[in-house]
């Protein structure tokens, strides 16, 4: 699913829930976000998709109004970014990277005055207070001081605050950072249920490869400032195109290599590392056949391994780099990753 | 959006700085042991320093018949108001560290009605503080001119805690973390309140020193505090109230400016 569909448009606000053009925002010497343009459709769940450093929370900074861009246009549910900030703080949720709760209060607490500062009336703060806590599976830890809560839950409550003033649009800056990966699965699962049930717009970041994958609609692979690609998951995996059936044989490697070579559905074969690599379409089905023709041919396998295209891949191939080569040029990301307990 | 919405933005401006005063008030009340901590401080002064320069000769430059206690007692109300409303200003820093101010920021309230709301909590508990000073004064031998001056107590109050918070929040504008907080406590604050004329006249000053405590906004709140609790102090109580006035409206001014103007990480 490419376009969602539209809910619930104010008049006189474009398609799109978010728009931007040539959105720019440089730091004395660094260019975070390099002239950028960007549709979101309304209802859309989207991810940008890039290593730590890549810009994408300089780019959500912008579009919440926490910065304000060098050049470029930004508009969120029809609201200038630069002009119109407090009409897009009242369209939107924010999820922030850090931590961002109030430790000595309880989560309801929490919850009243995050509702409070959007302004709901008390009726409406006491039901949505019980359907967003609900929502994360917090209603029995509601009443417990945060300081006592897991990373995982507190990052669940931040999550159900985000939602809680039913905002158009709900930004999620690397939502499950440092999380592990049970709480990871669990907190997909939110996303995807508020997506569907109460037809929020979600922009996510994020630089775990699968959360995109498994989430995102589309997907914006984000490095140096640029968006590098743009797509739905599996579009951006096509471009890799077929899976890979890595061999290694103990001998009779070139005698494999030659007979396989006849077969129409291997796309590609060559040992580029010593060990053979075969490009295919369904690898899994293949095996046992490539099996068969090693053992006709009286050649002894060693080891098989499968690997089916990443978004990993894709920004492998997109900016010759790995993501966590790219992180590791970032020197705030270990920095970051202390900044919540697990 | 919902119709279950507080009206306009004006409207919507007044409930956050209800809000974020609530918030203070909630964590104000639960912190008992913050509470009794920055208490005990100004407690001790004006228990040992009024039990200690309270007997014997009576103190030079002390109006005849004003007993120490109740000489001292408006000085530690003013160290109460300065200390308690300078780290409520400060510890915007706290919610910088632990990022609830983001969660403030984003919201779709003024920066003006954050910075008021702020006050607002800083204000009252600040107050509240210097209130219990005040009923340990009283129980230590101040006498109360009458029930008037109370009130007008308050309204000084008001003034001097403002000002500080406006302090407070210009440093935490400009401050990265909490390693400079020493030092402000201890090179600013704690000068500023024994150039106050809180313990002692300020006549035993030498006059280069003196110069420094006329500079002290906090001097001419205690001396507006001596005024309206015991009848006695050495400027006009006019000029304490124009002098204060003033200082509030620049600090706020200015700790509201530089709030506005620093980013949220």
């Amino acid at each position: 699913m490419i376009e969602a569909s539209a809910s619930e448009a104010p008049s006189g606000v474009g398609e799109s829930a978010i728009s931007l053009r040539g959105l720019t925002k440089r730091f004395s010497d660094l260019v975070a976000v390099d002239r950028v343009d960007l549709e979101i459709a309304k209802g859309e769940l989207f991810g940008l998709l890039g290593p730590n450093g890549a810009g994408k929370s300089t780019l959500i900074k912008m579009l919440t109004t926490m910065l304000r861009p060098t050049a470029g246009e930004a508009r969120v549910w029809g609201h200038d970014v630069a002009k119109e900030r407090n009409e897009v703080r009242s369209s939107i949720g924010v999820v922030f990277q850090d931590p961002s709760i109030d430790n000595m209060l309880t989560g309801r607490e929490n919850l009243d005055f995050h509702g409070r500062m959007y302004g709901l009336d008390s009726a409406l703060r006491r039901r949505r207070i019980d359907e967003v806590l609900d929502l994360v599976d917090l209603t029995d830890k509601a009443d417990i001081k945060m300081e006592d809560y897991s990373g995982g839950m507190q990052r669940r409550l931040e999550i159900a605050r985000g939602l809680m003033h039913h905002p158009n649009v709900l930004f999620l800056d690397e939502p499950t950072l440092g999380l592990d990966a049970q709480t990871r699965r669990h907190i997909w699962k939110y996303i995807e249920n508020m997506n569907a049930q109460e037809g929020v717009t979600i922009v996510l970041t994020t630089h775990y490869m699968e959360e995109a994958d498994y989430l995102c609609d589309r997907v914006a692979i984000v490095d140096n400032g640029r968006i590098v690609a743009l797509d739905t998951p599996k579009a951006l995996k096509d471009m890799i195109g077929a899976d890979t059936i890595t061999l290694e044989a103990e001998f009779g490697q070139e005698t494999l290599l030659a007979s396989l070579r006849s077969f129409d559905w291997i796309k590609e074969a060559a040992t580029p590392n010593g060990a053979l690599e075969l490009r295919v379409d369904h690898a899994q089905a293949r095996v046992p056949e490539v099996m068969q023709v090693a053992y006709r041919n009286g050649v002894t396998v060693k080891s098989v391994a499968l690997h089916e295209p990443t978004l990993e891949d894709v920004f492998l191939k997109l900016t010759g780099k790995k993501m966590r080569e790219a992180e590791a040029a970032g020197p705030m990301h270990a920095m970051m990753m202390h900044r919540r307990k697990g | 959006m919902s119709n279950n919405r507080v009206g306009g933005w004006m409207a919507r401006d007044l409930y956050a700085i209800y809000s974020i005063w609530l918030r203070e008030m909630l964590r104000f009340f639960r912190l008992k042991s913050r509470l009794v901590g920055s208490i005990g401080a100004p407690f001790f002064f004006l228990a040992f320093l009024g039990i200690g320069f309270g007997s014997g000769t009576p103190m030079p430059g002390i109006p005849q018949g004003v007993g120490y206690v109740s000489f001292l007692t408006p000085g530690i109300i003013g160290m109460t108001l300065l200390f308690s409303s300078t780290f409520a200003g400060i510890s915007v820093l706290w919610d910088r560290q632990f990022g609830f101010l983001k969660e403030i920021m984003v919201a779709p309230v003024s920066r003006i009605a954050i910075v008021l709301g702020r006050t607002a909590g800083g204000v009252t508990t600040a107050i509240l503080q210097a209130l219990i000073i005040t009923l340990s004064g009283i129980l230590l031998g101040m006498r109360v001119s009458g029930p008037l001056g109370l009130l007008l107590s308050l309204a000084f109050m008001l003034l001097i805690a403002s000002t500080f918070i406006g302090l407070g929040l210009a440093f935490a504008s400009k401050m990265e973390d909490m390693s400079g907080f020493s030092l402000i406590m201890n090179f600013l604050i704690f000068p500023l309140f024994f150039l106050s004329g809180a313990v002692f006249p300020l006549d035993r000053f030498p006059p280069a020193i003196k110069v420094l405590a006329m500079l002290n906004p906090l001097t001419y709140g205690v001396d507006g505090l001596r005024h309206s609790l015991i009848g006695s102090g050495i400027f006009s109580p006019a000029l304490d109230l124009g002098v204060l006035v003033f200082s509030c409206a620049a600090m706020l001014g200015l700790g509201a400016y530089l709030f506005e103007t620093s980013e949220v990480k």
